[in-house]
């Protein structure tokens, strides 16, 4: 017994090294693995803060630019609105209660935007007290920009689409050919649409939407524009390289879309076992 | 709560809020970040408790790694590091290392600048593996670590030049 205290005491440094490498080992593999609730993600109190501090003086340099989108996307909603072929005067106003709808929007600014590592989060500034969930999706004006993945009481982080595990169903906007929307680490400014079948008729400069395949998203969220495109090794699919339209360097403020058909659609799809 | 202490905690919250606010943001040419935070252990006192010292360094890369959602890379990266520092003390310092008496400071260029070259590049090297997490993407580790680490030890000696108290 003296000997093994002995011995535990001698080499105490590499002990404390060994048993403290192997637990950033695990959080790190835990982090690779899809969809398990973190210890380990900037959603906490005390990064929140930090960042919230950092984000209050650093936004006033982006308010041309915001203002430039938003004013973007009103012209573009307000083209839509009065050429719609209803005369709104005219129209009794349902109550809004009845509608029954299947998307809740809300906004959230981003406090934290990475992209240059393998695997880029954003932290933005809604939580839990705002009705944030794991697995809404993010989007802003021009684009999507990944699916929440861990909240707190009032900041989320997002699984952007620049990560090596994000994988989003999408399809070609002209026809219904989906396949899934990866990203290789190369460039923020590309994306990658593979398992897109080779009978499909693909283009250059034709536009990539949401599939309506997944319940996060719904049908026809813009992504990007193809690039270019070539048959993959196995030879009976394209891979297809995505220009996005989103600036993923440059977001400010986002959309959280939450499917109020969500929870219904999935006990429907869930394999029965009698 | 000695000075000294007080002094290093105060450098390792600033060297986490620099790193996490500032420099992790740089991303030049797209992808180049300089980790300057590893400072504190190239520059932690020599003659230290080494089970402490291992410690904080895994606290340390636990704050970057918090902030910047990478999991642990950047906290098993550090702690190896802290483990190591000592070989690469004597094999850069020698003699004036074995009396335990180096003060970082008052040590001549080469010998720092071959101490921080490869302290960098093995921090790189082990946070990039980690971080990729895939052995056939070896060209890409190795690119990444190259081109932070000639970043790192350019910004990390232009620092402690610009930081160097001359005491004498």
């Amino acid at each position: 017994m003296q000997q093994i205290i002995n011995f535990v005491l001698r080499n105490k440094t590499f002990l404390v090294f060994l048993l403290l490498f192997g637990l950033s080992l695990f959080f790190t593999i835990q982090s690779h693995s899809y969809h398990k609730s973190k210890f380990i993600n900037s959603s906490n109190f005390v990064t929140g803060t930090v960042y919230q501090t950092a984000n209050g003086i650093g936004q006033y340099f982006n308010l041309t630019k915001e203002n430039k989108a938003l004013l973007e996307e009103n012209r573009m909603l307000k083209s839509i609105v009065h050429n719609l072929d209803v005369d709104t005067s005219k129209t009794i106003l349902k109550d809004s209660l009845k509608l029954n709808p299947h998307f809740k929007f809300r906004t959230a600014d981003v406090y934290k935007n990475s992209y240059s590592q393998s695997t880029n989060y954003l932290t933005i500034n809604k939580g839990k007290k705002d009705s944030i969930k794991i697995d809404h999706g993010v989007i802003t004006s021009q684009g999507i920009v990944g699916i929440v993945e861990n909240t707190s009481q009032n900041f989320s982080s997002v699984l952007s689409i620049l990560n090596t595990r994000s994988r989003i169903n999408a399809q070609l906007k002209k026809t219904n050919h989906i396949g899934s929307l990866v990203w290789n680490t190369e460039s923020a400014e590309f994306a990658q649409l593979i398992d897109i079948s080779k009978f499909a008729p693909v283009a250059i400069g034709d536009t990539i939407i949401t599939g309506g395949q997944s319940t996060i998203f719904p049908k026809g969220i813009l992504i990007g524009t193809v690039n270019s495109f070539k048959i993959d090794s196995g030879g009976d699919s394209y891979i297809v390289t995505v220009k996005l339209f989103n600036d993923m360097t440059n977001i400010g403020h986002v959309y959280v879309i939450e499917n109020l058909q969500a929870s219904e659609i999935k006990s429907l799809q869930k394999p029965k076992d009698d | 709560m000695t000075k000294a202490t007080l002094n290093q905690a105060a450098i390792f919250v600033i060297l986490v809020l620099v790193q996490v606010l500032i420099f992790s943001h740089i991303n030049f040419m797209g992808y180049i970040n300089p980790y300057i935070y590893i400072l504190f252990i190239i520059l932690f006192p020599a003659n230290n408790n080494r089970t402490l010292f291992v410690f904080l360094a895994f606290l340390l890369g636990l704050s970057v790694d918090v902030f910047s959602d990478s999991g642990g890379v950047h906290a098993a990266a550090c702690v190896t590091l802290a483990y190591i520092r000592p070989v690469f003390l004597k094999f850069s310092f020698g003699t004036v290392y074995d009396y335990q008496s180096i003060k970082f400071n008052q040590i001549d260029f080469n010998s720092k600048f071959i101490y921080f070259t490869a302290l960098i590049l093995i921090h790189h090297f082990i946070m990039y593996s980690l971080e990729i997490f895939n052995i056939s993407n070896i060209l890409l580790i190795l690119q990444k670590t190259l081109f932070s680490g000639i970043f790192t030890i350019l910004l990390s000696l232009i620092i402690t030049i610009l930081f160097s108290q001359k005491r004498k």
